[in-house]
């Protein structure tokens, strides 16, 4: 007999667990119990790859003395507008990078170049099931290719998609949603974890409020249900309302410090 | 939503952790709040897996709801519907979801040599 014998139940030491092989076990030797050996504890979480090469991301931008800032919106919501908006106002005070997500083509990245910033596009269409979003390596892949040495802001445009962005860190260290007035009131309810992991969200398009029945104070009432006490700003990229106070929120955690040569 | 390339991390996990090992359940552990369909999920997974190693095998999903705990009071909830994230004793807005985020490979069932 074994020195180690372990039964799974209350039962007591005899022997009427049948085993169709001999009964001779070795010290350590499991072989013989079927729950030991046939069932093995995992406890890893599924999304733990990525969040571990998101805090890599972190650490570098970190250490380059950078911030990024993950935009996260439903398709045609005016991520890019605002960010076309805002990048003169950014690149003034700071040295910024983009980093564009699109399943397809260059056309976001396209527009935003020439507005003094470095940009570098992602195309998820190729990827293997990576469409719907920016997953942290693919981040980390485009971080590579920017001078972050020589940057102190990267803004992340993420895909247009209101559901699987929220569920990937991307290295980010904050969280911006760009949410259209034209999209009503209760989409907080409906996607309850994009608008709670925002840090801040954009309520866009305010000037197409004349032309609406949108009830903005229920939008609150509902934001409020699901992110209490988010930051908020009321932004039109047609009339320039709000984007400078955007800017001025994005400014503010940028690392101020020795810039890095 | 991209159940498919869920399925790629999964099995990634699956394969190290079985080692030689042949399995015939993964059990997951899925939260309320995490955007994964159970059917979608086990669907693609059948679809990953036909003629690998872990052909046959099959997900065990179990669900965890959102449980809500209030910082200011201790109250305990489930999350509502439509979803509300403060604290049904006391109104306050400082909660901690004490569940219903999981989504996590929790262990293997292998079939017997």
């Amino acid at each position: 007999m074994g020195r180690f014998h372990r039964h799974d139940g209350p039962e007591g030491h005899g022997h009427s667990h049948d085993h169709d092989h001999d009964h001779h076990h070795g010290v350590g030797d499991l072989s013989g119990y079927a729950t030991a050996d046939d069932r093995v504890e995992v406890l890893e979480r599924i999304f733990g790859e990525n969040e571990r090469v998101g805090a890599l991301n972190r650490a570098d931008l970190d250490l380059a003395g950078a911030i990024a800032v993950n935009m996260m919106s439903s398709p045609g919501a005016g991520k890019t507008s605002l960010l076309a908006a805002s990048l003169r106002w950014l690149t003034e005070r700071h040295r910024v990078g983009v980093i564009e997500g699109d399943i397809e083509t260059a056309l976001d990245a396209e527009r935003l170049a020439g507005l003094g910033a470095v940009v570098e596009l992602i195309n998820t269409g190729q990827g293997f099931g990576g469409e719907c979003h920016l997953d942290a390596p693919m981040v980390r892949r485009a971080l590579t290719r920017l001078p972050l040495a020589e940057l102190d802001l990267v803004i992340v445009e993420n895909v247009g998609n209101l559901v699987c962005p929220a569920e990937f860190d991307v290295g980010a260290h904050a969280r911006v949603m760009v949410y259209s007035v034209t999209e009503g009131e209760e989409k907080p309810l409906k996607y309850p974890v994009m608008f709670r992991c925002a840090d801040l969200v954009l309520v866009n398009k305010v000037d197409l409020l004349p032309h609406l029945d949108v009830d903005l104070a229920e939008f609150y009432k509902n934001l409020a249900r699901v992110n209490p006490g988010v930051d908020t700003i009321e932004t039109s990229a047609r009339t320039g309302q709000g984007v400078a106070a955007f800017c001025a929120w994005v400014s503010a955690r940028v690392p101020a410090g020795a810039i890095r040569r | 939503m991209h159940e498919l390339s869920l399925c790629g991390a999964i099995a990634e996990i699956v394969t190290r952790r079985a080692g030689d090992r042949r399995v015939q359940v993964v059990h997951l552990q899925i939260g309320q709040l995490r955007q994964v369909v159970p059917d979608a999920l086990t669907f693609c997974w059948t679809m990953l897996t036909e003629d690998t190693d872990l052909d046959g095998s099959t997900l065990d999903v179990d669900r965890v709801a959102a449980v809500l705990t209030c910082r200011t009071c201790g109250t305990r909830s489930d999350l509502p519907d439509p979803p509300a994230f403060a604290c049904v004793g006391c109104g306050g807005l400082d909660v901690a979801i004490e569940a219903g985020e999981e989504f996590a490979v929790t262990a293997l069932d292998l079939i017997p040599v």
